[in-house]
């Protein structure tokens, strides 16, 4: 794009501002990113003398963005591999909380169910909501997505809106059209331990006890494998991949199920950790996942990762400080800086979509 | 079998094609808009429907500028409802009551609204108001977007438009002054003037054949517009921008100028029919500028076959009786009858999303296709590459 602007409109400028404006495309987000947390923290030292407050937000937001990380995983594999949005990938994430949580009255996980069962049973739930949502969202590729693969591009994002209203609708069935409570089973808001008076609670632990092992285990398998070799070299170049011998559509599908299955993980995770769920959680959690995977460079696992925890942080300090009901329209504002400042995200490389 | 249909079809193309005979459909049909609300009682559900309906199909026109001439996919075209809507709550009502030592301001009001304090301007300055804020908003919601392409305009409009909707909800809490807000959130700005044109009395709510008139008239209006810009060389610099932007831009099409005018026309419509809705409905509740009401409008649109003007209008039609009456007063009894204890009309979105992706699947160029359209989605002429992997620059 840049190259036609410059074509169409020549302008000379000087070597100053050409050097402010790299500098500028270089940094830019990241002083947006920081103006949020180093404001309130300025705030706290001056007003109150130590940071912990601050610290104890910052704390918060890892541990709510390591469950945003898992989900927006979903979005840049498949934007990887096949340049989709996959709209319906909050929903699949949705009903990852639906399927635990109806899994743990049938397994009989209450309040009361002692440490081994609750853990065996948290288990169970989690592997039967990372493989029911892993099928639900490699399905809906291949329903939704797959027959499209040679329309115009516009036509596969209609049908992710479309999977996307069909998954709320189905939930809506499911649990009724308010929020849900589910049983508190980790007692999520139990403290663990302090550092520097920042409280750590079970929850915390939880969301980075399950997002950390599967994001290194991802990433082992994607760089070390030979499924994984083919899975980057089709994001790179399906035409090239298809030529070498890689089944293209087989891999798709596998892009797919680890997503799906990943969406179902922070499914798990969510309703432990919230213990409310609802229809409409996938929507927003869609969004702010989306936000978080173009945020870290769309397409790259670790830039989602980083997206998350960062989107986390901005999310817990404008509910803490600025008022929960403006949090969507921060992270939205965000989410058009992004766009306008740096499309290619932190740690991503020029798109051919956003460059 | 075969020969024959294709006879039909070349003797029917033979017919359409002479002007006199598209003229005598359109002044038929014309006529049959105009005279039909006689046919059922001033108050009737039916009429009131039909009102709906022709508010709708003036929104799907707008969206199609955007989405289907200038192939720019809004899925945030909701803000523009939202913001025509309130254009009527703040210069169409008593909401700033304070204003003018709670005297209020009138122009070209008659009625009771002209004894009420509040802003209470004519329903034509209104939608003159309402189109100017939309259009301006058009173009600041365009201009993140004018370096980006795709499915990542779609996720900045829709972020736009979740920003204009948590505004009109939470804007009860943003203060103008000591006696004002900005919206009036979930309880909604109540009641807003009737429709009073220019030396007439404002419309009888009961009576719903004026306002069936007024619908039609902007339905007509916006249909010449966009006939008539669908023909004209920035129609012509739309379509082309769709369907290669390297390409356009090249030949000399001023890429920032034509998206900007798409985007501003697309909302004026919306605006506009806000603003009519907003009286219409005679409340401005943050409730009904929820992200649904963007699919449900692209998905008249979808319907009907983008880029098709009168595949729209049919979508459109189409989708608020499926909305208005075939859900909630046909199908709704249904699942009682086979035994499952639920609500349809709950579940209204879910079957759009079901028709937006079986159109995709199946009929992907609409009920009414539009001719260029109908290659590219049927038989993939024109898309650079035929792969979507392929590179698109």
């Amino acid at each position: 794009m840049e190259a036609h602007t410059a074509t169409i409109a020549p302008r000379r400028h000087s070597a100053a501002y050409r050097a402010l404006k790299v500098w500028w495309q270089k940094y830019s987000l990241i002083i947006f990113l920081l103006i949020l947390p180093v404001a309130f923290g300025l705030n706290d030292l001056f007003t109150t003398g130590s940071l912990s407050h601050i610290g104890e937000n910052l704390k918060d937001g890892i541990s709510n963005g390591a469950i945003w990380a898992l989900v927006a995983i979903g979005y840049t594999l498949v934007y990887g591999i096949i340049e989709l949005i996959n709209f319906a990938h909050g929903d699949v994430f949705m009903i990852g909380s639906f399927v635990s949580t109806g899994l743990w009255a049938t397994l009989g996980l209450t309040l009361v169910t002692g440490v081994f069962g609750l853990v065996g049973g948290l288990l169970a739930s989690l592997v039967v909501a990372m493989v029911a949502c892993g099928l639900l969202n490699t399905l809906i590729e291949r329903v939704a997505y797959r027959p499209l693969r040679n329309a115009p591009k516009l036509a596969p994002l209609i049908t992710a809106v479309g999977m996307s209203f069909i998954l709320q609708n189905v939930a809506l069935l499911w649990l009724g059209g308010s929020q849900q409570s589910v049983p508190d089973l980790l007692h999520a808001q139990q403290d663990l331990f302090n550092i520097g008076g920042i409280h750590v609670y079970r929850a915390d632990l939880l969301s980075v006890a399950v997002t950390a092992p599967l994001v290194i285990a991802l990433i082992l398998f994607l760089n070390r494998s030979r499924v994984g070799k083919a899975m980057r070299a089709t994001a790179q170049d399906p035409e090239a991949a298809r030529l070498m011998g890689i089944n293209v559509d087989t891999t798709i599908s596998l892009t797919f199920l680890i997503g799906g299955a990943l969406a179902g993980a922070a499914g798990l995770v969510f309703a432990l950790y919230e213990t409310t769920i609802w229809y409409f959680q996938g929507f927003t959690a869609g969004l702010i996942a989306f936000t978080a995977a173009v945020m870290g460079g769309i397409g790259n696992v670790q830039g989602a990762v980083l997206g998350g925890l960062i989107i986390g942080c901005i999310q817990q300090i404008s509910d803490n400080r600025i008022g929960a009901q403006w949090t969507n329209v921060i992270v939205f504002g965000y989410l058009i800086a992004i766009m306008v400042l740096r499309p290619r995200g932190l740690l991503g490389e020029e798109t051919r979509e956003a460059g | 079998m075969r020969e024959r249909t294709a006879k039909l079809r070349a003797q029917w193309r033979k017919i359409w094609g002479q002007r006199r005979f598209r003229i005598a459909i359109v002044a038929a049909l014309t006529l049959f808009a105009i005279v039909l609300p006689y046919f059922f009682q001033t108050g009737s559900t039916f009429t009131y429907d039909m009102v709906t309906a022709l508010a709708y199909v003036v929104m799907a026109l707008g969206l199609n500028i955007v989405v289907g001439f200038a192939g720019l996919l809004d899925l945030g075209y909701v803000a523009f409802f939202a913001i025509g809507a309130y254009t009527i709550g703040w210069l169409g009502s008593g909401f700033f009551a304070y204003i003018n030592n709670q005297k209020g301001i009138h122009v070209g009001v008659t009625g009771l609204a002209a004894t009420l304090p509040g802003i209470h301007l004519n329903f034509i300055l209104v939608v003159i108001a309402a189109v100017g804020f939309t259009a301006l908003a058009g173009i600041i919601i365009g201009l993140p977007t004018l370096r980006l392409r795709g499915d990542y305009i779609a996720i900045v409009t829709l972020a736009f438009g979740e920003i204009i909707h948590d505004v009109a909800v939470n804007g009860i809490n943003i203060h103008l002054g000591a006696n004002a807000t900005l919206t009036a959130g979930r309880q909604g700005i109540t009641p807003i003037d009737p429709i009073s044109l220019p030396g007439g009395q404002p419309f009888d709510p009961l009576n719903l054949r004026p306002w069936y008139w007024v619908a039609l008239g902007m339905v007509a209006l916006v249909l010449f517009v966009n006939v008539r810009l669908r023909d004209s060389r920035l129609g012509r610099a739309w379509v082309a921008l769709r369907e290669d932007e390297v390409a356009a831009a090249s030949m000399g099409v001023p890429l920032v100028k034509t998206k900007l005018m798409a985007y501003a026309t697309g909302a004026a419509f919306g605006g506009m029919a806000g603003a009519f809705i907003g009286s219409f409905l005679n409340t401005v509740n943050a409730d009904q500028f929820e992200f649904s009401f963007s699919i449900f409008v692209l998905a008249m649109v979808i319907l009907g076959g983008l880029g098709s003007i009168w595949g729209v209008v049919l979508g459109a039609i189409l989708l608020s009786f499926i909305n208005t009456w075939l859900i909630p007063q046909v199908l709704n009894s249904v699942p009682s009858k086979i035994g499952l204890n639920f609500d349809l009309t709950q579940l209204s979105y879910g079957i759009f999303g079901f028709l937006l992706v079986v159109m995709m699947v199946l009929r992907p160029q609409g009920l009414l296709p539009e001719r260029r359209h109908e290659l590219e989605m049927v038989e993939h002429v024109g898309i650079t590459g035929t792969d979507m992997f392929e590179e698109t620059v």
